[in-house]
């Protein structure tokens, strides 16, 4: 379902947007951006033991739920309008993402239900200083000891790196690129939450000192199953940027239309009605994008792989400018800390940049399409 | 007709079509025999021609046509939208006399709305129309008109009384073209063409008959008509294209093609060509330019998502849904794509986009395309009045205050070329 959702879906978003609204007001927004771990362990627990987030698109072999990413970027896009400060995306879309591509039937059996429960918060950590989002920037070494293996250099721009439980780590052997798993208590492994422009998203770097480690599917198989998590992740963003982008274009209409000046709505101004308009096409252009592409991943079409570029470059452009277009509209009041409309701006901003801004995904989108 | 189904439908009209579809006939006989099957304009009324069919299964219609090459009724130009107009406005008469006559392409039209003086605000029409005697009595001048030069009949929005507020002073006729009181002068535009034309009325008749809706309803009627020009604006680029197949019908097609489609011919470039942006670019070797690249990715992305946007407002239209706003922005945003393919092709021609015609690649067919974008966003509503209509009826914003709404429209002021 490339151009519409069914009923059970539309029905599960209306469901989302409340139930969101009702727990992620901006007042909660702003007090956990404000907590080193950026959200609150209990309530994350109970509203995603009360959704089921994390476990929508684990099979249900695994102990989840057994949908799609029509399901799954639903929900993003929902957290996105809602900027619903949880570990989700690094649990849900990037370790779930890496295990389900990499793992053994053991691995998975062992470490999904735990993702799936909402009891174990994970991620996936493979981009290092040299800031590169795809795996040649890998340097991080594992070696092999006794049966097992240990960890030595360093990740960084790690979503929830910090307060994770488990880590999936990309690194290379003398086979090549592997997945690991890592304990977030492991010894010898140090994190540093890392001070983000956009306090709705934590990032950490990690340090590993012989940081002892258990391969996750083969050793020097990692590059495919790699792969196909960033365009899963890539989709999966792109989602939750449509909902962060409408927001704002929601947020700033509603803002044009009371405030009033020279004696009118400036609503009522054709210079804000025509940015309205342009506002509205870009989002719904990323939105068209952003569900194309979820259906291309639960349908398996062979061109995914360009179409999360397209995706992704889309809402990167889109979402940064109704951001930029947002606080303009609500002029000097816009950009106040006090106004809500900068933690909207800079999620968009954040995620515009992060999995490769639109620069890096047309390129790829070009190299995968057509040559 | 909910409980029709797609296969249904499908096989209905593939059984009517390989029993009666042949290459052979003359086309206005074919296309007599299609609109007495109902299958020519499936969507049309049982009672005119059509089958009542729900407008989500039109396209499975035009899919079997398309699948066995079956030439479809007379889609193409403005007589379309003088049919949609009949169809919703005009009265027993008006359909009997012209309906069938224009699916079957024996007639032309023209749209006579925009003036000199009034392009975007088409209501501030000045054309006047008085009753003398028993019948209408027309002078001014219009202009914009495609096709004039060819069109049996006009739709005519006129001014038939200057005390009544603006958009209350309108009428709205059928005008013969074909009468001692109608002169029309082609237009040369900037890519070289002269699709459109000013049609002078000198004391041109209308008989009473051929008035429609009432007197003062004109603008009503109007909007009918513009509703389907925006929705109909990708449709004429698809049916300008002729087929290669032998057959006297598919003859006589390309010979209709040649003259009534000649003033859309440039059309295609006026969308900016998306389709020759990467063969252009493997054959120009910019596919290999880090910036250029760049630049063709913006466009490949702007055009699919553009197309998704319009697969998206068709779902929502396929369910019985009602339609979000995406099914607005058609428009707009196919003016967006023209402009970003425009840049790109000349970016990957380089030097020689400083030339056009036969000196030009593709024998001046990017050098049109150069010269032709800049009507896309002006014809059948600027993207400024689109972004009007946008803001204020999907978005809600309030109108801006108005100057020309509060008073008769003789004392409203406007422009002195009229």
């Amino acid at each position: 379902m490339k151009f519409s959702f069914s009923s059970e879906q539309e029905e599960f978003r209306t469901n989302l947007r409340r139930l969101f609204a009702e727990r992620s007001p901006t007042k909660e927004v702003r007090r956990l951006m404000e907590t080193e771990a950026g959200y609150d362990r209990e309530a994350w627990r109970k509203l995603n033991a009360e959704l089921g987030l994390t476990a929508i698109r684990i099979p249900e072999a695994y102990g989840g739920q057994g949908f799609g990413f029509g399901e799954l970027c639903i929900v993003l896009e929902e957290m996105g309008r809602a900027l619903v400060c949880a570990p989700c995306f690094s649990t849900a879309v990037l370790a779930t993402g890496a295990i389900l591509n990499a793992g053994k039937e053991a691995e998975k059996q062992a470490l999904l239900p735990g993702i799936a429960s909402g009891d174990t918060i994970a991620t996936l950590a493979w981009v290092e200083d040299n800031g590169r989002w795809d795996a040649a920037g890998t340097a991080l070494v594992a070696t092999r000891s006794g049966d097992g293996y240990t960890l030595d250099g360093h990740k960084s721009f790690v979503l929830d790196g910090h307060t994770a439980d488990l880590i999936v780590v990309l690194a290379r052997t003398a086979k090549g690129l592997s997945l690991f798993t890592v304990a977030g208590e492991a010894a010898g492994l140090s994190r540093r939450a890392l001070k983000t422009m956009d306090w709705t998203r934590k990032l950490a770097r990690l340090e590993f000192k012989s940081v002892a480690a258990n391969l996750l599917g083969d050793e020097g198989g990692a590059a495919g199953p790699f792969a196909r998590t960033m365009i899963e992740a890539a989709i999966c963003l792109a989602n939750e940027m449509a909902g962060v982008a409408e927001r704002l274009r929601e947020d700033a209409l509603a803002y044009a239309k009371l405030r009033v000046q020279f004696g009118r709505a400036i609503a009522s101004f054709q210079s804000m009605k025509h940015k309205q308009a342009d506002m509205l096409v870009d989002v719904e252009l990323a939105k068209s994008a952003a569900y194309y592409a979820a259906a291309a991943l639960d349908e398996g079409d062979n061109d995914v792989d360009a179409v999360a570029s397209l995706a992704k470059a889309q809402a990167s452009e889109s979402c940064l400018q109704t951001a930029i277009h947002a606080i303009q509209i609500h002029g000097g009041i816009g950009f106040t800390w006090d106004n809500d409309t900068h933690l909207w701006f800079k999620r968009a901003k954040s995620s515009e940049m992060m999995l490769g801004d639109a620069h890096h995904h047309r390129e790829l989108m070009m190299q995968r399409w057509v040559a | 007709m909910s409980e029709l189904t797609e296969e249904g439908v499908r096989n209905e009209v593939r059984a009517w079509l390989e029993a009666n579809w042949d290459p052979d006939l003359g086309l206005i006989e074919w296309r007599n025999r299609l609109i007495d099957s109902g299958w020519g304009v499936p969507g049309w009324p049982k009672q005119w021609y059509g089958r009542d069919l729900a407008p989500a299964l039109v396209p499975v219609v035009e899919e079997e046509m398309q699948r066995i090459g079956a030439i479809g009724v007379a889609k193409a130009g403005i007589r379309t939208l003088a049919a949609a107009t009949i169809l919703e406005h005009g009265t027993d008469l008006h359909k009997e006399k012209f309906l069938r006559r224009i699916l079957t392409g024996e007639d032309t039209w023209c749209q006579l709305f925009s003036e000199p003086g009034s392009g975007s605000d088409v209501a501030g029409a000045v054309t006047r129309a008085e009753m003398r005697g028993n019948k209408w009595v027309v002078n001014g001048q219009k202009v914009w008109t495609t096709s004039a030069h060819h069109a049996h009949y006009g739709l005519l929005l006129a001014r038939t009384d200057w005390d009544q507020v603006k958009h209350k002073g309108l009428s709205y006729f059928i005008l013969d073209m074909h009468q001692p009181g109608v002169k029309v002068q082609p237009l040369k535009q900037m890519n070289g063409h002269a699709s459109f034309n000013q049609v002078f009325f000198t004391d041109a008749e209308v008989q009473p008959e051929f008035l429609v809706a009432n007197v003062g309803e004109g603008w009503a009627v109007t909007t009918t008509t513009l509703m389907h020009e925006r929705r109909g604006a990708d449709g004429l680029r698809a049916w300008a294209m002729g087929s290669d197949k032998q057959g006297r019908a598919y003859d006589e097609e390309r010979a209709e093609i040649a003259t009534v489609m000649e003033p859309y011919k440039w059309y295609p470039q006026r969308a900016g060509r998306v389709d020759l942006v990467l063969p252009r670019a493997k054959e120009t070797g910019a596919i290999d330019d880090p910036v250029v690249r760049q630049e063709i990715a913006k466009v490949l992305i702007m055009s699919k998502a553009a197309e998704w946007t319009a697969r998206r407002a068709r779902a929502a239209q396929l369910q019985g849904r009602p339609q979000g706003p995406e099914g607005s922005l058609g428009k707009l945003v196919a003016s967006h794509v023209a402009r970003a393919c425009a840049r790109v092709h000349s970016q990957m021609t380089g030097a020689a986009a400083l030339l056009s015609g036969e000196d030009s690649p593709m024998n001046g067919l990017i050098a049109e395309i150069l010269v032709s974008v800049p009507a896309g966003s002006i014809a059948g509503g600027t993207d400024e009045i689109q972004r009007n209509i946008i803001s204020e009826r999907v978005l809600k914003m309030p109108k801006e205050p108005r100057e020309d709404v509060d008073k008769p429209f003789r004392d409203v002021p406007r422009n002195i070329v009229s």
